[in-house]
């Protein structure tokens, strides 16, 4: 495996960066994701309102592909509708589990977050990757 | 000198065309061809089921299985063999401890004092004992070096049942005073389990001297195969104690209501125990031996000095553990600073550098040390200076992938 091709500049961009990574005043969806063999530890809150994912945010700490993923996630679907996060999310668990592979579809529905396609070739990441995708999911689904 | 790396079949590949250098042996250990040789020599030779025949193979595999618990016992400096029982691993060690003895023995307001530096299978099982019976589990902890103080060995009291305690840390490296945990222990009439999974490969352990009550380790991390662990217990206490596991060859005559059990040490080796692998930690022993406790001593005391001198270098690392070589072992734990244990490994891996990254099974730990998980490079006898140097130059590497100045 090419390093270059699992840590490109935006992944990199995304794991530093930290508007994202932060606690939400008033949040009404919370959930805490955890993969035990590696140690990330996630939590990511939700402001939901009228069915619509006003404002979306995670904190806690793990590896960069962890960390970019969630980041990545967030400013996809913040402004989404719930509906439209799940199906979006199902889309990206797709994408990793190789049932979906059209890239150029892939980068229209999940643009930034896309490029983590190249993950699903590389199972002791593949964790790390989706743990952002499923605690949201969680996170969304246990409130209903 | 003779390169020991050579014994190690295993260490002549490459990983993404790279030589392989091997910085996890305190995971699990790489098998010398001689332990390899060993088990094969058994399967063509002498395979059966020990206890069970009369005819040459079973006998065979008798003698073959038996000879090792001779070999363990000698190793160990046990009494006799009826004190070294076969277990899958170190885990299973304890485990057979906890419900074989402590379960019985335990009563509310009793006492379980381990350390904070226990891997989880010394941990969660004494939790878990002291949950089911009504007893406290009591930590000790260690110091900001990863040292125990002698201080906290007054949490061993009166109401002090069982004490755990590691030999050497898996995590920090450190090795315990484990002499004096004993002796405390026995002054308040507690029994004491230690936990020699990472000690046995690297330094010489005498369970008399010790004059510890139970002693447990595993093969795979002393250069045998995986399957077999050991569970060294004082005679007079296993005899007490009920079987843990029932089954084949732990039974001497069965009735349809009734079962009378074998006598030490099969009691606790219920149904075909795994030959192969006791037949293997047989040949570890006695490449140990061949090499000699000196030698390994010697060379991964060298590795560990060099090894901290040149992480100390990079000032982006932060170690935790000891800093110098006094009652320490060849492990050392490491934060790269803004850059996940996991991300290491895997840039490390790319330049064929294999360490671990996590919590290494010990997560009270890493949070008594406020470090979420960190990165392990442990290191054996055949490692390298040259090794050494690969591990620290390709740390400014995964400095540079991750976007931030290596020095």
């Amino acid at each position: 495996m090419d390093l270059s091709n699992l840590y490109t500049q935006v992944i990199l961009e995304h794991n530093k960066d930290t508007r994202n990574r932060r606690e939400i005043e008033g949040y009404t969806h919370k959930e805490r994701g955890h993969n035990p063999s590696c140690g990330d530890d996630i939590t990511i809150e939700a402001k939901i309102e009228d069915g619509i994912i006003r404002d979306l945010a995670y904190t806690g700490h793990g590896c960069s592909i962890s960390q970019a993923s969630a980041s990545m996630m967030t400013d996809l679907l913040t402004g989404k509708t719930v509906e439209e996060a799940l199906e979006i999310i199902e889309i990206f668990l797709g994408m990793i589990k190789r049932e979906i592979s059209d890239i150029d579809y892939l980068e229209e529905v999940l643009d930034e977050a896309s490029i983590l396609q190249g993950i699903s070739n590389l199972p002791a990441r593949v964790k790390c990757a989706v743990l952002a995708w499923h605690t949201l999911k969680e996170a969304v689904q246990k409130e209903d | 000198m003779r390169d020991f790396r050579e014994d190690f079949p295993i260490l002549n590949q490459e990983v993404n065309g790279r030589k392989i250098i091997y910085l996890d042996s305190a995971a699990t250990s790489q098998r010398p061809q001689q332990v390899l040789d060993a088990v094969m020599k058994y399967d063509h030779e002498a395979n059966g089921n020990p206890h069970r025949g009369s005819h040459a193979l079973s006998m065979r595999a008798t003698e073959a299985f038996e000879n090792v618990r001779e070999k363990v016992r000698s190793f160990i400096g046990a009494r006799c063999t009826k004190e070294i029982i076969f277990t899958k691993n170190a885990t299973e060690a304890i485990n057979l401890v906890a419900y074989s003895y402590a379960l019985e023995h335990m009563k509310p307001g009793d006492q379980i004092v381990i350390t904070i530096a226990e891997h989880h299978a010394n941990l969660v099982t004494w939790q878990q004992i002291a949950k089911k019976t009504g007893a406290h589990l009591v930590y000790m902890y260690v110091d900001p070096e990863g040292r125990l103080p002698l201080g906290e060995l007054q949490k061993i009291d009166q109401k002090t049942k069982l004490v755990a305690c590691t030999h050497m840390s898996n995590v920090l490296g450190s090795i315990f005073p484990v002499d004096k945990v004993i002796q405390r222990g026995h002054e308040v009439g507690a029994k004491v389990l230690i936990d020699g999974a990472q000690a046995v490969a690297h330094m010489p352990v005498d369970v008399a001297e010790l004059d510890c009550d139970f002693y447990v380790f595993s093969g795979h991390k002393m250069y045998s195969l995986t399957g077999v662990g050991v569970l060294y217990g004082r005679e007079e206490i296993l005899e007490k104690m009920e079987p843990f596991l029932y089954g084949g060859d732990m039974i001497e005559y069965v009735y349809e209501e009734e079962t009378s059990f074998n006598e030490l040490p099969f009691k606790f080796e219920a149904g075909t125990q795994g030959i192969e692998s006791v037949v293997s930690l047989g040949a570890a022993i006695d490449y140990l031996h061949e090499v000699t406790f000196e030698l390994i001593h010697e060379k991964e005391m060298e590795l560990t000095e060099y090894a901290l001198r040149r992480l100390e270098e990079l000032p982006y690392i932060r170690i935790v553990g000891p800093k110098d070589l006094n009652h320490r072992g060849a492990v050392i734990s490491f934060v790269v600073e803004d850059v996940h244990p996991h991300d290491v490994s895997m840039i490390l891996d790319n330049y064929g550098v294999g360490v671990r990254a996590g919590h290494h099974c010990a997560q009270p730990l890493l949070r008594f040390m406020e470090v979420y998980t960190c990165s392990r490079a442990s290191f054996a006898f055949f490692n390298t200076k040259e090794e050494i140097d690969a591990l620290v130059d390709n740390l400014n590497e995964v400095r540079r992938w991750m976007g931030y100045g290596s020095k």
